[in-house]
């Protein structure tokens, strides 16, 4: 007899407080089952969100640092350049990485921190009660785009992965999705890559997953699962933007 | 080569009812159980035939909230 599969050592037994459905979950635990494959429970340092996430230091079974909305990777530099033996990870939301902390992922990105932020894109700002993000889609309602969002008004969805991959200091960049077994496989191994990114010293790593809200998005989480698969992917193509093993 | 066997358990007090893991099942053991309730109010998912069980992952992998374990038998 042998186990299949297991809850990993990377999360504490405090149960998520996520909604029903809701992805940050499976996202959490892949994080959490890289870490403890590469046995870096130890030694690993990550920093919570402001957004849904926020909670996230009580699940991750590793040291952890909450850091205010959209900073995350600003703390996660001072803590990566304090300790720079220890591996060091940001988790970020839509709202908190791509609204009110543009700045500091642009320019984490553009020194080459060697850190990894994992970015949840869920298109909307889930805590707060389901307010439009940057990352909104075309015609999604919110509660601030009740008749959906107008790019005549608010501009187009931003694609962080897209942009980011501009950037020279950026190492290893990618954009992932978990709305079926294949895709959370991919997305375990883009995020374990981008681990290995950082301990070979290469610099800056993000891996962008397209996440559900359910709960804010108005819809069951079946359903929710196959709006990623319509609306989103075709929005946000899935791949690699940027790999430090494949230039020339 | 035979089938690989499964056992596949669930924590029924963790399961939040999401139904994720209802639809990725290759052999579609997996449904709601609507005659029970668990400690957060949940209609828990559950087995209907566990020794169809073949120990693809699939459950396990899809669901959020770490309900699921699962071992190889043969
Ligand atoms: C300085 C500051 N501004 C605004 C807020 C309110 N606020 C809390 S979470 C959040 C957005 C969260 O959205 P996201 O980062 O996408 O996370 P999600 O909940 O969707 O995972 C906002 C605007 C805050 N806490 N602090
Ligand atoms: S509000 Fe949305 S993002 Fe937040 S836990 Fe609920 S479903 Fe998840
Ligand atoms: S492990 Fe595979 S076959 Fe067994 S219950 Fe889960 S999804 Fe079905
Ligand atoms: S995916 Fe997990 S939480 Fe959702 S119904 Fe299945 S066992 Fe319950
Ligand atoms: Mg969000």
């Amino acid at each position: 007899m042998s186990v299949v599969f297991e809850k990993t050592k990377g999360l504490t037994e405090k149960e998520f407080h996520y909604c029903p459905g809701c992805t940050h979950g499976i996202i959490h635990r892949l994080v959490a089952e890289v870490l403890e494959e590469m046995d870096l429970l130890g030694d690993a340092i990550g920093v919570a969100p402001v957004g849904c996430a926020v909670l996230a230091y009580d699940y991750f079974n590793c040291d952890m640092h909450e850091a205010a909305h959209g900073r995350a990777p600003a703390v996660a530099t001072g803590v990566k350049r304090a300790l720079p033996e220890k591996t060091v990870f940001a988790y970020q939301g839509d709202g908190d990485l791509a609204s009110i902390g543009t700045a500091e992922i642009v320019h984490a990105a553009h020194r080459g921190e060697n850190i990894t932020v994992i970015f949840v894109n869920n298109a909307i700002y889930g805590m707060t009660g389901g307010q439009m993000a940057p990352t909104t889609m075309i015609g999604q309602r919110t509660t601030t785009s009740p008749f959906g969002r107008n790019a005549e008004q608010t501009g187009a969805p931003i694609r962080i992965a897209e942009m980011l991959a501009t950037i020279e200091g950026a190492s290893f960049i990618e954009r992932t999705s978990v709305h079926n077994p294949v895709h959370i496989r991919k997305a375990k191994k883009a995020i374990r890559t981008a681990f290995e990114c950082q301990q070979n010293r290469k610099g800056f790593s993000m891996v962008e997953v397209l996440s559900t809200c359910p709960t804010n998005w108005g819809m069951s989480p079946l359903a929710s699962l196959g709006w990623v698969a319509e609306n989103m992917i075709p929005y946000y193509p899935l791949g690699n933007f940027r790999n430090p093993d494949k230039e020339a | 080569m035979a089938k690989a066997r499964g056992n596949v358990f669930f924590d029924n007090d963790r399961c939040k009812g999401c139904e994720l893991c209802t639809t990725v099942c290759p052999v579609d053991i997996i449904t709601i159980d609507r005659n029970t309730i668990n400690k957060k109010g949940y209609h828990p998912a559950h087995v209907t035939q566990p020794e169809k069980c073949i120990a693809c992952g699939n459950c396990a992998l899809v669901c959020p909230d770490l309900v699921i374990t699962i071992e190889r038998v043969a």
